[in-house]
This record gives C-alpha cells, structure tokens and sequence, in this order.
C-alpha cells in the first residue's frame, strides 16, 4: 500500500537532504532507498498461536507491523528442512524481503548460513544461533534473551507457593539452554527453602503434547504441586496441572487465560527489543547487529503479571531479585555450585556473568534437582 | 486404452473441482477466490524459482512414496516409511565413523548405499514379521517407525554425537566431498533426479520383466502365486527391501545434500506425506512422479499463500484434504458406465424411468 505522495514544504527538504547525504557513502545511499518501506519475513517452526515459543515471537511481529514504512510477512510451521530456505529465498525473490527472522533454532546451520552467502545484500536475524566473529557471515545477526532470570524468579515463587515442598518441570531435551532453565528454577525455589526439591522429565521433544501431558501427570502423582516447563508449547501442560488442581509457572509467552486460577507467573520472551534493534538498523542503513543478548535489564525477558493466589510475601521476595537482576547486581550461577551428583561445577570464587561462554555448555543438573542429563 | 483416460481424466477432474470447492471455503472466509488461484499457481509454477521450490519439496516424497507403492503392489500395506528415512539418514551419517571414505563420488556412492541397505533392512523386517511370524505389516511397520526414531535419536543425541552441538545435537559433519550438490547451480540437488530415475526404473520393472511381474502376482492373489510355484515370501521380502531401500536413499539424500549431518531436523513427516503421494498415485510408481511435483506445488504455494494473504498455514493443508478426498472418491466413478449414463440423460424425463432401471439393476 502506497502513501498518498506528501509534498510539503518539509517533505522536500528531507528528501532533499537525504538525497545529499547518500552522496557521502555507499550506508547513507542505502538508507535512503530503504527508509520509505522496509520488508521484513519472519519464519515460525510451529503455529502462531501456540501459547509458547512461536507466539512469543509472533507477538514481537505484530508490534512491529504498527511501525510505519514496515511490512511483515510472516509464515508459520516450516519445518527445518529445505522448505525454510525455501520460504526465506521466496521471501526475498518474491516479496522483496530485506531483513529475514528464521526463528527456530535448527534453522542456523545450514539453511540460514547457505541463504547468507547467497544474498549477502539481506540481514538474517536468527533467535538463538552462536554466531562467531570471523566464521559466520556478517549480514547474519543472532538474538536472544537469558530467560533463566525469569525461570529463577518462577522458582522463588514456586518455593513460596508449594506445600509438599516437591516442584515439577516437564523439559524438551537435555541441551545447555534447557539445563539453564531447569537449574534456575531449582535454585530460586531453594533459595526460599533449600529441602525443596525439583523433578524434570524430559520428553525428548520440542513437541510432544501427549509425552508432556503424561510427564505433567506422572510429575503429579509423585506429588509435586507446582509445575514449570521448557518445551515449546506449554499449552497442554498448563491446562493439565490445572485440571490436576495443582500450580504452574508459565514460560514462553503468557498462559495465563488458560488457567487463570493456577497461573502464578511466567518467563516471557519480550522479543520486541531485539527485533526493533534489526528494524531500526536496517532502516537506518547502519551496519546489521551480529550478537545481541540480554536479560531482564535489557529488556529482553520480562516476567507475567502474577496470578490470583499468589501471596504478597511471594510477591516481594521475587520483586526484590528482581530489582537486583534489573539493577545487575544479581548473578545465578555463582561460585561453589554443587550439581545433583555433589560435585562442584563453578569453583569457589568465581563469578560467571550472565555472557558466560561456560553457561552455554552447561552440562550439568544443581543440587535439589532429582534428574539426570 | 480406456482405462488410461479414465486414469489421467478423473484425477484431473477431481484436482479441478478441489480448486474449485477451496475457492468457495476461501470466498466465504472473506478472501477472493481469484487471488487465490492465482497465486496458487504462481508460487507452485509461476516461475523458475517457485519450479525449483516445488521440485525441491517432490524430490524426498517420490522416494518416500516408493516406499508404500513397492510393498503395496506385493500385497502390503507399509505405513513406516518414516523408520527408513531416519535409519538411512543415520546409516549415511555413521558410515564414515566406521570406514575411512574417499574423498569423491564413490564415498558418496557408499554413503548413499549406506542409507539404503539400513532402509531395505528396516522394512524387510516388517516384511518378515508378517510373512513368517503373522504379525500386521500394517502395524508392526508404523510402531518400527517409532523404534526407529527413538534409534536415532539415542544414538545421534548419545554415541554419535559430535561433542561441539551443543544445542541441537548432530552427528559428525560428512566431508564436502561427500556432499551431494545442486543441479547445475541451481538449488534443487541431485535426490530429485535419484527420485525420478528410481519411480521410472521401478515402474518398468513392475511392468515389463518377469520379477516384477511375479511381484504383481503374489500381490494380486498369494495362493495362487504360490500354487504356481512362486516363491511369495521372497518376492514379499524382495518389495519390502527396494521399498525400504528408496526410504533409506531420501533419508541418506537430506543428510548428504542438505544436513550435512544427522540432527533432529531430518524427522520431518517424508515417510509419511509418502503415503498420501503413494496411494493417490494408485501405488503406480511412474504416477508417483507427477503426484510429488503436485504434493510439493501445495507446499510451494501454501508458503505464498501465507505470506501474501495471511492466510493460516492450514489453508493450504484443507485444499491438500479436499484433493486428496475427492481423488479418491473418484475411484468410484471408474465404474461407471458412461454411455449408459448418457443415454439415460438424452431420454426424454419420464419420472418412472429411472426408478425401474434401478429396480432392474438390483434385480
């Protein structure tokens, strides 16, 4: 859709200025072609509205199809195969994409890095990829957020909401991001008491909702009362811990309209803040952003509004970390952490931050947490 | 010569009345049905990119589908294509951990060999349980296909496992010299032409040698094969096995021309969007070519479907189960005698005519 053409006075002159400042370099000239309309495709690997991973992400897409002179295209459940390649190169070739968001994990290597060689004059942005200076090209840029804030901040609540003292998590696959979320949610729980005890199955799967409706059973019959998860959509584990009568933390996007009464809260992706910054650097012809990480500090994760039953006291001992981790003065993982087996996994003294390359390959479940990798 | 219009018309007829009927659900949806075709038919064979997206989608399901068509013609049904795909895509990727390769075409000759022998195995195994133990092909094959999976998924997650994946775990990159690469630059690889060359070789070899004719035989009637003399088990097996092997080449295929590795991504639903293609295709291995380029026009085109129309990507899947529903329930016209039909149309309408002729059928 085209703009009725505006020539007022001060249209002109910033046309006219633009045009003049993309005689300086080759940035600026770009720039000036991109700014009336930026395309942008963004690829999902499951639904839209799974009430998880993909709808994070969706939700980020939606904010910015309100910005003006931006257009979204977006396609959902491509798979990880050559159909994504196949969605972004249509992207370009048809629809004139400029900047592509391929969302999934798998789609890094190879599909996004054989589309980067081939049309080096579009950004690819991709949730969760290790790019590396010198080895992955430079219009490939990757985003993501350390939710593990979050899931520590559902385990403070958690510990402060349990009866039985045992909390369950129903987890997709034993790989470092999940193992980080695990961990975290277990020692937010026992910093509130350190006999609370964390039970994780993993399901093997991304998704799985017959295996993560089972696991959610099995998890409440061996008594646990209050639920988290890391799979990609929650959705069947919410509405079975509710439908158990038993308490959830939700993680991805909000559930809280699925079970209102249970939902205590949630990690939430609040994935507008990277996608504005690949937005605005596209527009602005700056170079594209390779590695863009950050917390709650940053903007990056953000905590669901609580839940009905939650208690005030609940409430202020997570608000206070919370503060903290705002304010970076908090760490997780710190020195002297046990894993499940007693062995010390972070030495004494030391203080990992949260861009710990060592976090990424954490291979181990802390102590409290009944499980193995 | 009566049959073969009847074969190509009634598809036809049936695809053309789905586009239709998807018209009428888009329309009342508040989306002009125009558009709809029209773009449906750009982003499946609009240009040479939407051919290349199109061909590239066929390319695994003409191999998947073989894999149903093969044993079906011997009087199995085998649903567990999928386990082929996964354990030939595994095979491919493990070989090199066991055997050193050369760097050149023959390694990626064994690579490939490697997938299809794991493949052949698997279903022949299905093949065996219900030739020599009872057990239903259809069944055993579709829970061996669970198997199968978990296989992978303990092995790739586990032993085979290269310790630098972290968050997606893979087995060891194949060298790149056992890569398989595009056809003449462009993006579709070498699998599409391994598939076409696979449903013609076997189509010929059903229909015009002796073994594929035994095959047809002991599918059409296993007593009277065996009362011929033929040995129904091993032409049973033999079906299984090429079946299995074609399953377990797409699978070496997507590990050698697109992964690289074996990860997770390779369970991506081939083994059995295969048994939609093969059954439309009527388990016919030459109408097994056309049926994929089609089934993969409806991924090319639904991925343009949603990105210009927003419309969901189930849209595409409720024209892909119109399709498919109407091609087979054209069958039932394959009986039909038409020129009764139109002698009975032409009569001038007397309202007991059509009655009595009933009576007299049922008589």
């Amino acid at each position: 859709m085209t703009k009725p053409q505006d020539n007022s006075r001060r249209n002109v002159l910033t046309q006219l200025s633009a045009v003049s400042l993309a005689t300086l370099s080759p940035w600026a000239l770009r720039a000036a072609v991109a700014q009336p309309k930026l395309t942008v495709g963004v690829i999902y690997v499951g639904p839209r509205d799974d009430y998880g991973y993909n709808q994070a992400q969706a939700q980020a897409a939606a904010e910015m199809r309100k910005i003006p002179g931006v257009s979204i295209i977006d396609e959902e459940l491509v798979p990880e195969t050559t159909a994504v390649q196949k969605s972004m190169t249509g992207m370009i070739v048809q629809d004139g994409a400029q900047l592509v968001f391929p969302t999934s994990f798998g789609y890094f290597d190879p599909h996004v890095l054989a589309l980067a060689g081939k049309y080096p004059d579009v950004r690819f942005a991709h949730c969760g990829g290790m790019w590396t200076e010198g080895k992955h090209p430079k219009n490939v840029g990757s985003y993501f957020g350390y939710i593990d804030e979050c899931q520590y901040l559902n385990g403070v609540i958690a510990g402060h909401m349990t009866k039985s003292k045992k909390l369950g998590f129903v987890a997709a696959k034993p790989i470092p991001q999940v193992l980080r979320n695990v961990n975290a949610f277990a020692m937010g729980a026992r910093s509130v008491n350190p006999t609370i005890t964390t039970t994780v199955i993993f399901t093997g799967e991304w998704s799985m909702p017959v295996k993560e409706a089972e696991a959610a059973n099995s998890l409440a019959n061996q008594g646990a009362d209050v639920f988290t998860m890391h799979v990609d959509g929650p959705k069947v584990i919410v509405e079975t811990v509710a439908k158990r009568g038993k308490m959830v933390c939700g993680y991805h996007a909000s559930q809280a309209t699925l079970a209102p009464d249970a939902f205590l809260t949630g990690a939430e992706w609040n994935w507008v803040t990277p996608y504005k910054a690949f937005i605005d650097a596209a527009r602005a012809g700056k170079p594209h952003p390779n590695f863009l990480r950050g917390g709650l500090k940053e903007g990056y994760v953000k905590t669901s509004a609580y839940g009905p039953r939650v208690t005030d006291a609940a409430k202020k001992h997570a608000d206070g970390i919370k503060a903290k981790m705002v304010a970076g003065t908090f760490g997780i993982f710190q020195g002297g952490l046990k894993d499940n087996t007693g062995k010390v996994v972070i030495p004494a003294g030391t203080v990992l931050e949260q861009t710990d390359p060592e976090l990424e390959r954490m291979n181990y479940l802390v102590e409290g947490v009944i499980g193995s990798v | 010569m009566r049959d073969s219009v009847a074969d190509i018309a009634l598809p036809i007829a049936a695809l053309l009345a789905a586009l239709l009927l998807f018209g009428l659900f888009v329309w009342l949806g508040g989306v002009s049905p125009l558009e709809v075709w029209r773009l449906l038919f750009i982003g499946a064979f609009g240009d040479w990119f939407s051919w290349q997206n199109t061909l590239q989608r066929a390319a695994p399901l003409m191999l998947t589908a073989l894999c149903v068509a093969l044993p079906a013609r011997a009087g199995l049904i085998i649903i567990g294509g999928e386990g082929s795909v996964v354990l030939g895509g595994l095979a491919a990727a493990a070989l090199p951990y066991a055997v050193g390769l050369p760097e050149n075409l023959i390694g990626t000759a064994l690579v490939c060999a490697a997938g299809m022998l794991a493949g052949a195995l698997w279903i022949a195994l299905a093949g065996a349980l219900r030739q020599y133990r009872g057990v239903n092909e259809t069944i055993s094959s579709l829970l061996l296909a669970y198997t199968a999976i978990a296989l992978f998924k303990h092995l790739v997650e586990g032993p085979l496992r290269d310790p630098s994946t972290l968050n997606k775990p893979s087995t060891r990159s194949l060298g790149e010299a056992l890569r398989i690469g595009g056809i003449a630059g462009s993006d579709v690889h070498w699998g599409l032409v391994l598939g076409v060359l696979a449903c013609a070789a076997l189509g010929v070899w059903l229909l015009l040698t002796a073994r594929g004719f035994s095959v047809r035989v002991v599918g059409g009637n296993p007593r009277a094969a065996q009362l011929v003399g033929l040995p129904a088990n091993r032409i049973i097996l033999l079906a299984c096995a090429l079946g299995g092997a074609c399953a377990g080449l797409a699978g070496a295929v997507e590990v050698a021309a697109v992964h690289g590795n074996a990860n997770s991504s390779l369970i991506a639903g081939y083994g059995y969007a295969g048994i939609l293609v093969a059954f439309i295709a009527r388990h016919n291995p030459l109408a097994i070519i056309p049926v994929a380029i089609l089934f993969g026009g409806f991924g090319a085109a639904g991925s343009l479907l949603q990105r210009r129309l927003d419309l969901p990507d189930s849209s595409v899947q409720v024209l892909q189960g119109i399709a498919f529903v109407l091609i087979l329930a054209s069958e039932a016209l394959r009986e039909v005698d038409w020129r009764t039909v139109r002698e009975k149309l032409m009569r001038p309408a007397g309202p007991q005519a059509p009655v009595a002729t009933a009576r007299e059928r049922a008589v």
